[in-house]
């Protein structure tokens, strides 16, 4: 053999081999793009194992509303420069057609809400299968979870009832209503996606990398970012710090990490350093109990 | 760097979710959020003072009520060295199709053995199922050396009759190492309390064990995948057959034959991520274009004309029932091998295989849950395929109801 095959490029292979089982498994598929590094690096291996041709499905994404405006100029911005279609579905027309009450609180989340909107796109254009940005490193529940994830046609995931899953073959056989999620970079984890990402050169929006910014401190010391949809008061503390984003949900559940890096290789170098886990420093939403991602994926989820 | 897939094998009582914790968190992979939830979870089940590891890697709710391992889960850690990933599996006989599951794609099994018990039916167990899936090493972890003041006589005992054993399965490159995970005796760094064991600490073995030259067949396969065709105005004849080299080479120039149709062409083109290059690596994901216009679609297999792999509508195979529904005579099935798919059907169920011993016994023809077998399956369209054990790629597949979709077992072509 000539060269060396790095971790790297078994990752990316497994990656690519996933994505075009998809395109030749199911009719309707979908790549649920958010803007955040993690569907990002999706398209970019979406380009690799698809072009000269055109994706063998659309980008989807749900606006939660709460998103950073960095992150929805990024996505538009994508979309329009490798020319694919993108769809996108609002969470607050959902609140307002099934009238269902908004989020609360200090820091209102609608991550429970998008939910409904995810299940309603699918039903939409029936998409039999969406290509997700999720790892198993993230959280406990997403280390259990397959790369191809049967859901029921209420979306539900049962991991009492997964498939077996063995070598690289994926059973994308599905029944009329249910669909599958399906996970091509189930194995990377938060530093992979970042050497890939200097690797490959890939693009990012600017708030993973150091800016100034108001931020409100919230009683775990989490910094997040002053914005219109806080519910604040004149108790709460606002600062200004430099700060960046490990991960990109909601400005009203993610919070910002301090930090000075401005490169890449700068932010390799915190993640290596870094003793607090991506979700733990950066969700409120997995705070809630220690099955907490268990129960959201059973209800639909990805 | 390297990647190495590995998995583990055995139940709570053995310690193999505190040998991964303690793997993990003696290299530092833990971060400290997730050591504080542990902190506190080991608290709420009444275990002693110290974290219990095992909380690391049982990830469902069900699994921690009960203590119990019940699926696959998989963890990952880094050390200047290589990557690993660990298919943490369950033990437990009940439990056979997730231990399949977690150990199909892995380059090492780590088989543990409690030193108080010697070999017990489930190491035998598990080492059968490493011959059935052909993991190319196997690492005996004698584990709970504390508990046996590190005897050495003990664990060259253990050795003795493990080899004697493995030598019927025909496991090859066995390796033995003596621990305590609870103590962390030779799990990250070298024993103190057993100065008569020369070999490297579990950690340093999976740094360093070869992976490269695993028995693999360097015969050339490739399965298509997908036909990129953009049909635009700058390409309206592109036709690229995307797939990924299941193993050996391909070159540009090469004879090659289309199969099942048995159609002779000649590479014209090789595509890695729309650049043109010379060879198509094994794993690589690549776009190959053939010099002559013929049927090419998903599923077909591209050889080199000098070395045709089998192809054939009959196939003897062992099989592992995962489905909780017994098999049933004359079920229509559907197989799939990588991306190829026939209907299919088992003729017979030809014999039984005693999962302690690796013996074949008689069968009565039924089949259920977590039974191994030696099958007759008969296919629709003729499957292209090498014998497993030549090839791990192209010498497995699994089988699916027709009706519920669901995977019902997983075969090794013999």
């Amino acid at each position: 053999m000539s060269k060396q095959f790095n971790y790297l490029d078994e990752l990316e292979a497994e990656a690519i081999y996933i994505m075009r089982e998809v395109a030749g498994q199911f009719d309707r598929p979908a790549l649920l793009f958010s803007g955040g590094k993690d569907s990002i690096c999706l398209v970019h291996l979406a380009l690799k194992a698809f072009r000269p041709g055109k994706f063998p499905f659309p980008l989807v994404h749900v606006d939660t509303g709460h998103n950073f405006p960095e992150a929805i100029k990024f996505r538009d911005e994508l979309a329009n420069k490798i020319g694919e279609k993108l769809i996108v579905r609002k969470v607050e027309n959902t609140i307002r057609e099934k009238k269902l009450q908004d989020a609360k609180g200090k820091f209102p989340s609608r991550n429970g809400l998008q939910t409904y909107t995810l299940l309603d796109v699918i039903e939409e254009f029936e998409f039999d299968a969406c290509i997700g940005g999720a790892r198993r490193d993230e959280e406990k529940a997403r280390a259990k979870e397959r790369i191809f994830s049967v859901r029921d046609e209420f979306g539900q995931w049962d991991p009492k009832m997964q498939r077996p899953e063995l070598w690289n073959i994926y059973n994308g056989k599905i029944n009329k209503g249910e669909n599958v999620r399906v996970f091509p970079i189930s194995n990377w984890t938060e530093l992979d996606v970042w050497n890939y990402i200097q690797r490959e050169q890939i693009e990012l929006p600017s708030i993973y990398f150091t800016h100034e910014r108001q931020c409100v401190i919230t009683e775990h010391g989490q910094l997040m970012c002053n914005n219109e949809f806080l519910d604040l008061d004149d108790t709460d503390r606002i600062v200004t710090k430099n700060v960046r984003y490990r991960t990109v949900g909601d400005m009203t559940c993610t919070a910002a990490v301090e930090s000075e890096a401005y490169k890449i290789d700068d932010i390799i170098k915190e993640i290596k350093e870094a003793k607090i886990s991506e979700r733990g420093a950066t969700r409120m939403d997995d705070r809630v109990s220690e099955a907490a991602m268990e129960d959201r994926k059973k209800g639909g989820y990805f | 760097m390297e990647l190495l897939r590995f998995f583990t094998a055995g139940n709570v009582d053995d310690g193999k979710s505190t040998l991964i914790g303690r793997l993990l968190y003696d290299s530092d992979s833990i971060s400290t959020d997730i050591i504080e939830t542990l902190t506190r979870q080991s608290k709420t089940t009444g275990a002693n003072s110290q974290i219990d590891l095992a909380l690391l890697t049982d990830g469902l709710r069900a699994e921690r009520e009960q203590g119990i391992t019940i699926d696959v889960a998989y963890k990952y850690f880094t050390t200047d060295k290589r990557k690993f990933i660990i298919a943490d599996t369950p033990g437990h006989i009940q439990y056979t199709r997730n231990m399949f599951t977690g150990a199909s794609n892995a380059n090492l099994a780590i088989i543990l053995i409690d030193a108080r018990n010697g070999i017990t039916d489930q190491t035998k167990r598990h080492s059968v199922l490493c011959a059935i899936l052909g993991i190319p090493h196997v690492l005996i972890c004698i584990n709970k050396m504390d508990l046996v003041n590190y005897s050495e006589t003990k664990y060259k005992e253990i050795e003795t009759n493990y080899l004697i054993f493995a030598k019927q399965l025909g496991l090859k490159n066995i390796s033995f190492i003596p621990a305590s995970a609870l103590a962390g005796d030779n799990v990250v760094k070298k024993s103190e309390n057993m100065n008569w064991y020369k070999g490297p600490a579990l950690l340093e073995f999976l740094e360093t064990v070869n992976i490269a030259k695993e028995k693999e067949s360097d015969a050339p396969r490739f399965q298509v995948q997908f036909v990129i065709r953009p049909q635009t105005l700058d390409l309206p004849d592109y036709r690229g057959v995307a797939g990924r080299v299941i193993s050996g080479f391909y070159k540009k120039g090469q004879r090659v034959i289309i199969l099942p149709s048995k159609i002779e062409s000649v590479i014209s083109r090789i595509e890695v991520n729309q650049k043109e290059v010379n060879i198509a690596e094994r794993n690589q994901p690549v776009v190959l274009h053939l010099k002559d216009n013929i049927d090419v679609s998903r599923g077909d297999t591209i050889v080199p004309i000098e070395s045709l792999p089998k192809t054939e509508k009959e196939i003897t195979a062992t099989i592992c029932w995962m489905d909780n529904s017994s098999f049933i005579p004359g079920q229509k099935i559907v197989l799939q091998q990588n991306s190829f798919r026939t209907k299919a059907i088992v003729k017979e169920v030809i014999s039984k295989v005693d999962i302690h011993s690796f013996l074949e016994i008689k069968s009565d023809g039924s089949m259920k849950l977590n039974d191994i077998c030696k099958v007759l399956i008969k296919t629709a369209e003729a499957i292209s395929f090498d014998s497993y054990s030549e090839n791990r790629g192209s010498g497995a597949f699994i089988l699916l109801n027709e009706n519920t979709n669901n995977t019902i077992a997983a075969g090794t072509i013999n």
